[in-house]
């Protein structure tokens, strides 16, 4: 597989978007400004990256509590999520959603969701109006390894294979469902066994490389796109932070963390693999890296000074016309 | 007798009631947390909010059950051991969730008792969490007792305080029937003064909060604290309240509410819920049969309006009824006649 020039810089300031995002986020957070619950996706970027470079504007996803970096690989805007995070009027759903619920359905981003298994099914909906359209779109899930025990996931896996929609399951596994570890809680010795057991293909991706999740996807969009309905990636991956901001982590060993982002990071392999192989420069990267910082620190600024609501927008949007 | 929280209230009603029954279990999502995880540490939660904390290393994995992310199959086993003999108290995190495993309730629990008669007995607690105010947003921030209380079959408990969370968990957990047990996330740090020993409230028996011959504001949860706010201050102008927290939704202490409307002749119904089929609603009908003759003003309802829970600090303190709120009802009450 060889990605062009513009495609690997193109991933690559995803990727950043999400890191830089995100870290900022995890600083900004005990400020007392944002609202709610956050939980961070740093660490996760190649999987959301390597699934969304390769949709466009047609293809749908659905996302979940951990929703930022999804919305970012899928292009929603920077600075208006951070509106939204911040609880803006002008936010990208004018402060009502937040960071558990956002979304932009004109890019196909069908919601972050606060409802562990309530988008896999959700998406099989949307994958049946692409079969309809017919025009080779798909429509793809994201499900963590304590969501893919909910019942919602497995009705959604099977009805996608009696109506062979185009539909990806994206399953990216950060070792945790919360406080417990992901283990625990699926019995199945083999979970990829058990995804192929409703008849779904499965491919498998090393989720702390973005190539490798890349590949997978590739694969498994050839057929859905195709007319062979489902199909399933299985990313290995981790998550930086705590479940959500705040979060303890009794259930990590200690120094867990500390050596994953230094031994496998998404980002730093990613800047291994290009740089070594010379199809870009260190400078090529480090451009992308600070253009990236000033957007989330202005986006940040912008956040912080935006607009509160009146009144009477606690009122609109309940219905088409309320 | 010491001060204790409203979280630390209901920890210990479930400490005490597992060492008096056996026949306790705990299950749901996290509720010790840390199996499987890469530091060897049990209980690495203790339930999200602490609730069942020190549950597990006193009473073992076989009472102490963290579940997978699994609503329906959480609820039906609750409904399966309860039984088969067991009493299991389930937690759904957020009673949002509810969404995911209600057949179980509605359909299974609620109608096992009816449907198959008096031997088929579901003594199941479920606790959920619930209620605005934390910028949690639409997912994890509703009331919902009024759905349930709506529900024949469930008993629907909605405490205020600590004082009254301990004694009616308890009673709960020894209650032959179905019982769904919302905590409201913004009083778990509330405290006040809570016996040591284990002491059951009855069900259907609302506390007066606090008594005056003008208005009856009737509250649920926490807007109990709000009503005895804007009591205060009413008192301040002249105008004393009897402010009623009825404790449980089903069953509901209609004579304690009857019994002050006839003195005062006005009510104000205070319900965190939207208004249309809200407990202020159902409150509101009620009177208007039995004690029409003795209102000297309407029934006035102070609710969250017919939207979802927004996200955004401001539009949530607007979306929450308020004590300004309430004394503004209160006070149009006194203004008619
Ligand atoms: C129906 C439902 N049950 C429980 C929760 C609480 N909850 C939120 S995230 C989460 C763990 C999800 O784990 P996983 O699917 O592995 O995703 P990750 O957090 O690792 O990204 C739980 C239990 C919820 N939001 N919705
Ligand atoms: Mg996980």
């Amino acid at each position: 597989m060889q990605l062009s020039r513009e495609q690997l810089l193109q991933a690559f300031r995803s990727m950043v978007k999400i890191r830089e995002f995100e870290e900022r986020l995890h600083i900004e957070n005990p400020k007392g400004e944002i609202p709610g619950f956050l939980h961070l996706y740093a660490g996760q970027e190649a999987v959301a990256v390597g699934l969304c470079e390769q949709l466009t504007e047609r293809d749908y996803i659905i996302s979940t509590h951990r929703g930022h970096g999804h919305c970012i690989a899928k292009g929603c805007d920077i600075p208006a999520m951070m509106l939204e995070i911040y609880g803006r009027a002008d936010g990208l759903c004018n402060g009502k959603g937040g960071s558990m619920h956002i979304a932009d359905v004109t890019k196909g981003m069908l919601g972050a969701n606060g409802i562990v298994g309530g988008g896999q099914p959700i998406a099989v909906g949307a994958a049946i109006a692409c079969k309809m359209r017919g025009d080779g779109s798909v429509a793809a899930s994201f499900t963590g390894d304590g969501a893919a025990n909910q019942g919602t996931v497995f009705e959604a896996m099977n009805l996608a294979v009696v109506l062979q929609v185009p539909k990806v399951f994206m399953f990216e596994m950060n070792g945790y469902s919360e406080h417990t570890g992901g283990s625990y809680s699926t019995g199945a010795k083999d979970p990829v066994q058990r995804i192929r057991g409703f008849g779904i293909p499965v491919f498998e991706a090393d989720g702390f490389d973005l190539f490798s999740v890349y590949d997978a996807v590739r694969q498994a969009l050839e057929i859905s796109r195709n007319g062979g309905g489902p199909t399933a990636v299985y990313a290995q991956t981790t998550r930086y932070y705590g479940h959500f901001e705040g979060d303890p982590m009794l259930y990590r060993a200690p120094g867990e963390v500390e050596r994953l982002r230094a031994e496998n990071d998404c980002l730093q392999n990613f800047r291994r693999r290009v740089t070594e192989a010379g199809l870009l420069t260190a400078g090529d990267l480090d451009g992308i890296e600070v253009e990236i910082r000033a957007l989330v620190d202005h986006s940040v600024v912008a956040a912080k000074a935006g607009r509160g609501h009146t009144p009477a927008e606690l009122l609109t949007n309940v219905y088409a016309s309320y | 007798m010491s001060i204790k929280t409203m979280r630390e209230a209901i920890n210990e009603a479930l400490h005490q009631e597992m060492a008096r029954d056996s026949r306790v279990i705990v299950l749901g999502e996290d509720v010790s947390g840390g199996a499987g995880g890469t530091s060897g540490q049990r209980e690495a939660a203790g339930g999200v909010f602490g609730l069942t904390k020190g549950l597990l290393p006193r009473f073992g994995e076989a009472r102490v059950i963290d579940t997978p992310i699994s609503e329906a199959a959480i609820i039906g086993a609750a409904n399966g051991a309860a039984l088969a003999g067991l009493r299991p108290v389930a937690e759904i995190m957020f009673a949002d969730f509810v969404g995911v495993c209600f057949d179980q309730i509605l359909n299974q629990a609620a109608k096992f008792r009816y449907m198959f008669g008096p031997n088929a007995k579901a003594p199941l607690v479920i606790r959920m969490t619930m209620g605005a105010g934390m910028g949690a947003a639409a997912q994890h921030s509703q009331t919902l007792y009024p759905l349930f209380t709506a529900i024949p079959g469930i008993k629907v408990v909605t405490p205020s305080n600590a004082y009254d969370a301990k004694g009616l968990m308890i009673a709960a957990i020894r209650d032959d029937d179905p019982v769904i047990f919302l905590e409201h996330k913004m009083l778990y740090g509330e405290s006040c003064e809570v016996p040591d020993e284990p002491y059951a409230l009855p069900f259907g028996e609302a506390a007066l909060v606090r008594s005056g011959d003008d208005v009856t504001i009737v509250a649920f949860a926490r807007m109990v604290n709000f009503a005895r706010a804007a009591a205060d201050k009413l008192a301040a102008q002249g105008i004393h309240c009897d402010v009623i927290d009825p404790r449980t939704t089903s069953p509901l202490d209609e004579d304690m509410i009857l019994e002050s409307v006839r003195a005062t002749g006005r009510l104000v119904v205070v319900d965190e819920s939207p208004p249309r089929c809200s407990l202020a609603a159902d409150v509101a009908a009620m009177v208007a049969e039995r004690a029409f003759g003795y209102l000297k003003a309407p029934v006035r309802q102070v609710t969250a309006p017919h939207t979802p829970v927004p996200f955004a600090n401001d539009l949530e303190s607007l979306y929450i009824p308020s004590p300004e709120k309430i004394i503004q009802a209160a006070l149009a009450t006194m203004a008619s006649r």
